[in-house]
């Protein structure tokens, strides 16, 4: 009482002097975040749950990433393949259907409860019974509500095991339950917080496995343990002294709010913040030229392109498809507005996974687009629209293909609307031209080749909206193709099969991929062991240091 | 006739007044609600944004799609929809923020307090400012003060609001380090104080912590000096034509006959007079920026109640947009019922009859 009585009159008296320096102009103290802390600016307004079951936007994954553990993680120095997390070894059956793993001995969550194979068991039952929005990663194995519980068991407290319908190819398998889908939680604190829930024709069961607890709480076992979510506000993670691996170095991560890149410069400048996350060009430049700060970046799995609607008669004539891939200047984009977050790639799969190709065929060429648009019998060009999300890097980029597509004759209508207006029009197929991104969902091939080469039925009810669908890009064989990829077993051939894809992608698609964003970061110089992961749920925060 | 059935008539006669008043504006309160619900709500969804889509984002699967369409009922027609919205609005249920997963009523608790600060420290400087200035500018008409009044107050309601938040935040902040960056308390103190009432600078004075009063004050005092501009633009524009008014009355000829001096006939006569239409100013320019700080708190990082509608309506998260329109409708109407009371306090005419 008397420590805190005297702490206070302490802190007014401090309070007090601090009123005094600014009174008569002293300069004020350089700001610094604690020692024990760090601080980050990051737009996180997109984050709508923290239960990893449901979540599936991208700063959400990144925390996933740093407070959930999984059976098998992405190997950060060879991203097509998977290490052990919780899992020390696992086979695969003959029959290449069933995949068992051994847990590691004496683990345990941040709660202090023990890690068993039924908490795994558990785990994929609540993701796939609550059916959200990752829930399909597990799904796409042949697995459902009313048979995950054979499909997805303990064989003992650290045996698991994972049966799947076709013999997949393994590293499928493997790259999916590395997905924040797969991610471990603690069942006996989980079950403390379920609410029941009437069963109905949409939900079939009577608890809701945790979900409305868990979109705030948290029961996992990570390097990092969350404390808090404020939506809008800040994330807080505090260091999990339960955790397997080796400890985080830092007693608290604090992830705060902050949309604006500019004001994320000035935060970072004055040290009000140690990294600053969405920085546009300009300002990452000028911080690039301070000396008390540095940069970092990492290819993240997301590509940008345009796609062309099958639907428009002009934009279905093969040479019109190719004509747009030449009409793009991809020099003057790289050195201006994509400059430090994004490098030029035109195939489907971003680098580092397995398979991907980084030939980049295509170059501006008015010449050659001009022959080709002859040959589809539009040598005076015509007029198009195209749908364009404002804000940046796509308003730049459209205006700078307007203006190449211009020299070939084509007339192109920027109709500039909100990020899900025009995520609407699209998804309906209404639209003519669309510029957008697509980040792969899990760190596997098929992930994209999915969505960009397969097809499964092209007629207005079909229940696949691939982006190939998007554009009513009708691709039987494709399709087959894909699907193909998907059951070779040999990594190698497999990733034959996919430069093959990308290739016909390059040569055939409606789809003009241009570049594959860099994640990037300013970052304060005495941060030691910060870096950006190849995917944004292994940006991991635990090596980080101060000095 | 005896003078106490005079009285107690009279009195009557008032009460029925006074209920035909409160009924009148019932029932002016009741159809402002409605129609504003009505309006939002059906902008809301004609607005060509899914909703689901906020939801679920870009990379859901069809059939989590579709179920989460039947979930948030909006495969039902729109009239019915509404109608369920009011009918459960009216039980006090205003739905639940897909995007913070709260229920709304719970976010708006939180944010309008952030805002209520804001605004009212805002508006004190503005007042307290602003109302002197105006004057100045009147007694001395035409003077240079005049003009240089007239230039503070053009530029105060021409320059945008965000351009000079991030203008300032470069100088006071950035260069100078005067103030502290945009957020509402730093990092160190947001996990070591318990808010109370939702007001930083009240809470932390009641709770005797100096230096999260001291780190609140840093934080607010640029936006609110910035707001505090904006609306001393108007305050002293408006001031300045009522103090005109006043001064070319009779009465003030007649004071200055009696030889009162200078001082007394603008502060204590004139301004006392024009003090009963600038509350109206003062209360509409404190209704204002409430609901009108959407730009300065996203400059400045501030968890208000601008905020929040904003990113609601982005993400066509409308039950959020629906209860922050009826709070911040409540919240007007409320100001100019006040004002209207304060009017009826300060002006002797409206006492009688």
């Amino acid at each position: 009482m008397m420590m805190e009585k005297f702490a206070l009159r302490s802190r007014a008296l401090l309070a007090g002097a601090a009123v005094s320096a600014l009174l008569i102009g002293a300069a004020p103290a350089f700001a610094v975040t604690p020692a024990d802390t760090l601080v980050e600016g990051f737009a996180i307004d997109d984050i709508i749950s923290m239960d990893p079951g449901e979540a599936f936007e991208l700063s959400t994954a990144e925390v996933t990433g740093n407070t959930y553990d999984l059976l098998v993680r992405l190997d950060l120095s060879d991203t097509s393949k998977v290490k052990p997390d919780l899992a020390e070894s696992w086979t695969v059956s003959d029959d290449g259907l069933t995949y068992t793993f051994k847990l590691k001995p004496g683990l345990k969550f941040a709660s202090g409860n023990p890690i068993t194979a039924a908490d795994v068991a558990y785990s994929f039952e609540r993701a796939v019974k609550l059916d959200k929005s990752p829930a399909f990663i597990i799904d796409q194995f042949g697995i459902s509500g009313d048979n995950v519980t054979e499909k997805a068991k303990a064989i003992d407290d650290t045996t698991f095991q994972f049966t799947v319908d076709k013999a997949y190819a393994p590293s499928f398998v493997l790259n999916c339950l590395s997905a924040t889908v797969a991610s471990i939680v603690d069942a006996k604190l989980v079950k403390e917080h379920v609410a029941a829930v009437t069963p109905s024709a949409d939900y079939k069961w009577d608890n809701d496995f945790g979900n409305a607890w868990l979109k705030t709480g948290y029961a996992g076992s990570g390097a990092y343990k969350l404390r808090e979510w404020r939506a809008n506000e800040a994330v807080v993670m505090e260091r999990n002294d339960n955790y397997h691996g080796e400890k985080a170095k830092l007693a608290r991560v604090i992830y705060r709010n902050m949309k604006e890149s500019s004001a994320q410069r000035l935060a970072l400048e004055a040290g009000d913040i140690d990294v600053a996350r969405n920085l546009e060009p300009n300002d990452l430049d000028a911080i690039a030229k301070n000396d008390k700060l540095t940069t970092t970046s990492a290819p993240k799995g997301t590509v940008y392109y345009i796609s062309l609607n099958q639907k428009n008669p002009n934009l279905a004539k093969p040479e019109v498809r190719q004509a747009f891939k030449y009409l793009v200047d991809y020099d003057a984009l790289s050195s201006t507005i994509l400059k430090g977050i994004g490098e030029i790639h035109q195939s489907f799969l971003p680098k580092g996974d397995l398979g991907a190709i980084d030939t980049n065929p295509f170059k501006l060429d008015v010449a050659k687009a001009k022959e080709l648009l002859a040959k589809a019998g539009l040598a005076d060009g015509f007029s198009v629209t195209m749908d364009v999300r404002t804000g940046q890097p796509t308003t730049g980029m459209a205006e700078s293909i307007q203006q190449t597509l211009g020299q070939a004759g084509i007339k192109l209508e920027i109709i500039p609307g909100d990020g899900k207006q025009t995520l609407t029009k699209y998804r309906a197929r209404n639209h003519d031209i669309y510029i957008g991104n697509w980040g792969q969902d899990y760190f596997d091939p098929n992930s994209n080749a999915q969505t960009f080469a397969s097809n499964p039925d092209n007629s207005d009810a079909g229940k696949s909206h691939t982006l190939a669908w998007r554009n009513s890009w009708d691709i039987p064989d494709l399709t087959k193709e894909t699907e193909a990829a998907l059951l070779e077993k040999d990594a190698g051939k497999r990733a034959d099969m996919y430069k093959d894809l990308q290739q016909k992608i390059l040569d055939t698609s409606p789809f003009v991929i241009i570049h594959q964003q860099l994640e990037v970061a300013g970052l304060r110089k005495n941060l030691k062991g910060f870096a950006l992961g190849p995917s944004f749920d292994s940006n991991f925060v635990g090596p980080v240091s101060k000095e | 006739m005896s003078a106490i059935e005079n009285e107690s008539g009279r009195g009557s006669a008032r009460a029925v007044a006074i209920a035909s008043a409160i009924g009148r504006f019932l029932v002016i309160a009741v159809t402002t609600y409605l129609g504003l619900l009505a309006v939002t709500f059906f902008i809301g969804r004609v607005i060509p944004i899914d909703p689901v889509l906020a939801v679920l984002g870009d990379r859901a699967p069809l059939n989590v799609v579709e179920r989460t369409r039947r979930e948030m009922g909006l495969d039902l027609p729109l009239v019915e929809q509404f109608y369920i919205y009011v009918k459960n609005a009216l039980n006090g249920d205003f739905g639940t923020s897909v995007l913070t997963t709260n229920p709304v009523m719970t976010d708006i608790r939180r944010a309008l307090p952030a805002t209520t600060e804001l605004a009212t420290l805002g508006t004190l400087i503005g007042a307290l400012f602003g109302v002197p200035l105006g004057v100045l500018a009147a007694v001395r008409r035409g003077s240079i003060i005049d003009q240089i009044v007239r230039v503070i107050g053009l530029i105060g309601y021409s320059v945008p609001i965000f351009w000079l938040g991030l203008l300032g935040l470069v100088l006071f902040y950035a260069k100078l380090q005067w103030v502290a960056f945009p957020a509402r308390l730093d990092v160190v103190y947001e996990y070591t104080f318990t808010p109370i009432t939702g007001f930083y600078l009240l809470d932390s004075a009641m709770q005797g912590q100096w230096d999260v009063f001291w780190d609140a004050f840093r934080h607010i005092i640029l936006p609110a000096s910035l707001l505090g501009y904006f609306s001393l633009a108007y305050i002293s524009r408006m001031t300045r034509s009522f103090m005109l008014n006043e001064l070319a009355q009779e009465y003030i000829v007649a004071a200055r006959a009696k030889g009162l001096s200078e001082t007394r006939i603008i502060w204590g006569h004139a301004l006392r007079n024009a003090a009963v239409p600038m509350v109206t100013v003062i209360a509409l320019s404190y209704a204002g920026l409430l609901e009108g700080s959407v730009l300065t708190e996203t400059v400045f990082s501030w968890p208000g109640i601008g905020l929040y509608i904003t990113n609601s309506l982005q993400n066509a998260d409308m039950n959020a947009v629906l209860g922050g329109t009826i709070v911040i409708g409540s919240v007007f109407i409320g100001i100019n019922l006040l004002s209207d009371l304060l009017y009826r306090v300060l002006d002797p005419r409206t006492k009688t009859g």
